[in-house]
């Protein structure tokens, strides 16, 4: 060996060992991708708002750690009217913003702020709408609150109204979602007067558990602890994400130590990473559903008793094994196991091709051919459509169906699988955005959504079903609206517009000195409550 | 000389004109519209993506688009990505040092292991040095780079903890960017053990992307060297009693160096495609990985422009091959 090498040999291995710096405990998450921004308005992806909204922001309502419960945020209580068209929020007093080089607040947390950050998304004509040219807000768009929010009325500095237009039982759960953060008035004023104003979403300003401190594009992203926060102050000083797009290599650097935590790991490495002694796994059911949507509107997909045929020709538990290697369990509701008003009472179609091709027989499809489309993408709830496809392939031929495998790009894919006439069944899935049954059934399921524009790509509309979830939404009552979403489940069974698929395991490996981590239902990664031990 | 950097130069305009049109069409002929893909799953109501699409500016017809994108470029603006909003340049200017940083290793690996290994390999022909060397070269050519990158992480990162799994520098080091540069950079903060942590960083990565070039420049050097060896002027210094040294040295690898210098620079675009899988893979914060994910979300102005910004660097990298070439061969300026 020359001396180069052994220099270069013993200095890599000194880079290795001291990565974990001795003095603050400094917690690295190897996070899987760029965020867009640290403004959480105006996007949509996880990875932004695990970066944006739930280290440094809050919002006024927040869900409770670990599950989809509202519990307040920066809101200490609230009143809901009797009629449910008035929200009037009382605000937690004494909350400081962070500061930075630019800013420092002259004063706390207070109803203006609040104002502020609603309807700078809620109105075009906001001078702060449009802070970044050709900036906008898909989620406020998408959860409907335009129609939805009458009027915000400051009642005192620290009392809120919202004034809603129609009841709408979750509108809670759509304000503590991230896109709802609450931003510092007077620091965009400040930014306002500095002619920076996109620095908005380039240093954000917020209440919430860590300060932003730096972004390196691409590579790594810094937050230190808020020494201030009005909450229960973060144990680890040092907030680092190190941004790791290839899983394979983000379990590499979790083995060397160089993170404490990642997300999705290849199902294939799970096993792996649970014989590893320095490791452990934290499992839970994913608030997801993947499915197959027949076009409803389309023979012989318009009898229900074809689409169950169909159903039962198809052997599920061999999906979850092969394309989920077990990290997943069969869907028999549109809804996951572990969101409320679930009706476990519900029995699925039990796999039997005889009886399937004895039904198809009977309904007089024989011969049937069909395309499924399998997706070119990932998701958290289809880790390989097509190997599905191909499985679902292979159980139709057992009832004499033909299948052909279609796939388009999936921005093509997304477009094509809405068009009315759609030839064939599609293969696509849904993750929960506030942990609102409406949120699945409504957007998925409803008549409404079964227009262009919408995601009901069963184009399946049933009057009853639709009447029982909008009914839904309008009480605030669980107890009420449980009973009406299953009776919807029942509905939806016996119709059959979907075989639904799968609800699968999601998994967080890290390493076996990080305590206090609680994986959340909606799939964020928030680190206000871990640990290291030294 | 000034007649020969001329006529390089002129015949650069039409190739950059050819550029942008490639550039802007590139991305647009691919299926999948941006607007559908910031809807996801969800889906857009055809109002909403008409508005959208018009406050993108998608909705005019696209000889517009393309006029509109020329002008700018020629007030030195490239456009705002969709994704991040900020401008692409300020996005390039930001990563473009680290692929810089980490081509310049591997094209530096690259040549001063394959020229020797070339030059050897042919002074031996038929050795087993030579016939090793090139069996190598021929595997390094074809090496899958995802593949090899993944397994020179495991097995010296992972098994042998020797190097960095991914990144630039280790976590623990927190300085401002000067230069872009980390190697620099790192010497610039003072912080002590910046340097070796950031040249430990550079090494694997500047290896999986040095492979393919290293082989193709040592099999350029190797067939090169082998040519000019059978000249009459070789022959010549030989049979003067030149010292072994001195013809190849002096008499042979200059001129063998001609076809070498043009094929290192060929290599720079071989390197940019390298550098998106090796930048993928190692997480390295440069212009190939900013590529890549732009190119998936159909980040329309990322994409053209970032292609015309690397289309360009490549168009300037080989005029100062060729006026390299007129330099060392005479005749060429002289044409």
């Amino acid at each position: 060996m020359t001396s180069m090498t052994r220099i270069l040999l013993a200095a890599s291995a000194l880079a290795v060992t001291s990565a974990m710096p001795a003095l603050a405990k400094t917690f690295v998450y190897c996070s899987e991708a760029s965020p867009e921004g640290f403004d959480p308005a105006p996007y949509t992806a996880g990875s932004t708002f695990d970066a944006s909204a739930h280290p440094v922001y809050n919002r006024l309502v927040e869900f409770k750690k670990g599950t989809t419960e509202i519990e307040p945020g920066l809101a200490e209580s609230w009143e809901v009217s009797e009629d449910g068209l008035e929200y009037t929020f009382k605000l937690r007093q004494g909350v400081k913003w962070h500061s930075n080089e630019k800013f420092t607040a002259s004063r706390d947390f207070n109803a203006d702020d609040v104002i502020f950050s609603f309807q700078r998304q809620a109105s075009a004509d906001h001078p702060w709408n449009q802070y970044i040219a050709g900036i906008t807000y898909e989620y406020y768009n998408s959860m409907e609150l335009p129609s939805l929010i009458k009027d915000i009325v400051k009642v005192d500095d620290y009392t809120v109204k919202f004034v809603l237009n129609r009841p709408e039982a979750p509108f809670l759960a759509n304000i503590a979602m991230p896109f709802a953060s609450i931003t510092s008035a007077e620091y965009a004023s400040v930014l306002e007067a500095a002619g920076t104003r996109e620095d908005l979403n380039n240093l954000p300003i917020g209440t919430g558990p860590f300060t932003f401190v730096a972004y390196q594009k691409d590579a790594v992203i810094r937050y230190a602890k808020n020494a201030e926060y009005w909450g229960t102050a973060p144990l680890i000083d040092d907030l680092v994400f190190a941004i790791t797009p290839d899983a394979a290599v983000r379990l590499q650097k979790l083995k060397a130590g160089e993170c404490h935590l990642m997300p999705f790991p290849a199902p294939a490495d799970i096993e792996a990473i649970k014989a590893d002694p320095n490791l452990k796994v934290d499992e839970q059911a994913g608030l997801n559903v993947g499915y197959l949507a027949y076009n409803t509107t389309m023979p012989p997909f318009d009898n229900a008793n074809v689409r169950k045929a169909l159903n039962m020709a198809m052997n599920k538990q061999a999906i979850i094994d092969a394309v989920f290697q077990g990290a997943g369990q069969v869907a028999k509701n549109p809804i996951p196991p572990t969101m409320w008003s679930y009706n476990d009472a519900i029995v699925d179609d039990a796999y039997d091709p005889e009886a399937a091709k004895a039904m198809l027989e009977a309904e007089g499809v024989t011969d049937l051919s069909m395309k499924v489309w399998a997706m070119p993408v990932q998701r958290p709830y289809m880790p390989n459509a097509r190997r599905t496809a191909e499985l679902i392939q292979e159980d139709f031929a057992k009832v004499g169906v033909t299948v052909e495998i279609v796939s388009y790009e999936w921005g093509e894919y997304l477009d094509k699988s809405m068009e009315a006439g759609r030839d064939g069944a599609v293969i696509l899935g849904w993750t929960g955005d506030n942990g609102d049954p409406d949120n699945f059934l409504s957007v998925l399921l409803s008549c409404a959504s079964a227009q262009p524009g919408g995601a009901n790509r069963a184009f399946w509309c049933n009057e009853e079903f639709s009447a029982l979830v909008a009914q839904a939404k309008q009480t605030s009552d669980v107890a009420e609206r449980t009973r009406l979403y299953e009776e919807a489940q029942v509905i939806f069974k016996d119709h059959a517009p979907w075989a639904t698929l799968d609800h699968s395991t999601q998994y967080v490996p890290m390493s076996n000195k990080v305590s206090g981590f609680v994986m959340s239902p909606l799939g964020d990664f928030t680190f206000a409550t871990v640990d290291i031990a030294e | 000389m000034i007649r020969f950097i001329l006529s390089k130069l002129l015949y650069l305009v039409p190739t950059f004109i050819g550029i942008t049109i490639i550039a802007f069409g590139f991305v647009r002929i691919l299926p999948g519209d941006p607007v559908l893909l910031m809807a996801g799953e969800r889906g857009i109501s055809p109002e909403r993506h008409a508005e959208l699409s018009a406050q993108l500016g998608f909705d005019r017809p696209i000889w517009v688009q393309y006029f509109d994108f020329l002008g700018r470029l020629f007030q030195g603006d490239l456009g705002n990505s969709l994704v991040t909003k900020k401008p692409v340049m300020d996005e390039f200017l930001t990563l473009f040092p680290a692929t810089v940083e980490l081509g310049l290793v591997a094209i530096l690996l690259a040549t001063i292991i394959g020229v020797p290994v070339g030059v050897l390999a042919a002074i031996k022909r038929g050795s087993w040095f030579d016939q090793v060397s090139m069996t190598a070269a021929l595997v390094g050519f074809s090496m899958p780079i995802f593949w090899w990158g993944l397994l020179l992480i495991i097995f010296f990162s992972g098994i042998l903890g020797w190097t960095p799994v991914s990144g630039r520098i280790s976590l623990m080091y927190f300085f401002p960017d000067v230069t872009g540069f980390m190697l620099i950079d790192s010497l610039l903060s003072g912080q002590k053990g910046a340097f070796t942590s950031a040249l430990s960083h550079l090494i694997l990565p500047s290896i999986v992307l040095a492979t393919i070039p290293l082989a193709v420049i040592a099999r350029q050097t190797r067939s090169a060297m082998l040519e000019v060896m059978g000249e009459d002027y070789v022959r010549t210094a030989r049979a003067k009693g030149m010292p072994q040294s001195r013809v190849v040295g002096v008499h042979a690898l200059r001129n063998a160096m001609i076809p070498v210098i043009t094929t290192i620079g060929l290599q720079i675009g071989v390197l940019m495609a390298g550098a998106i899988l090796t930048e993928s893979i190692f997480s390295w914060p440069g212009i190939g990985k900013w590529m890549i994910d732009s190119i998936s979300r159909r980040d329309y102005p990322v994409v053209q422009s970032g292609l015309l910004l690397i289309a360009g660097l490549v168009m300037l990298v080989n005029l100062l091959v060729d006026l390299t070439y007129g330099l060392i061969n005479p005749r060429i300026r002289h044409k």
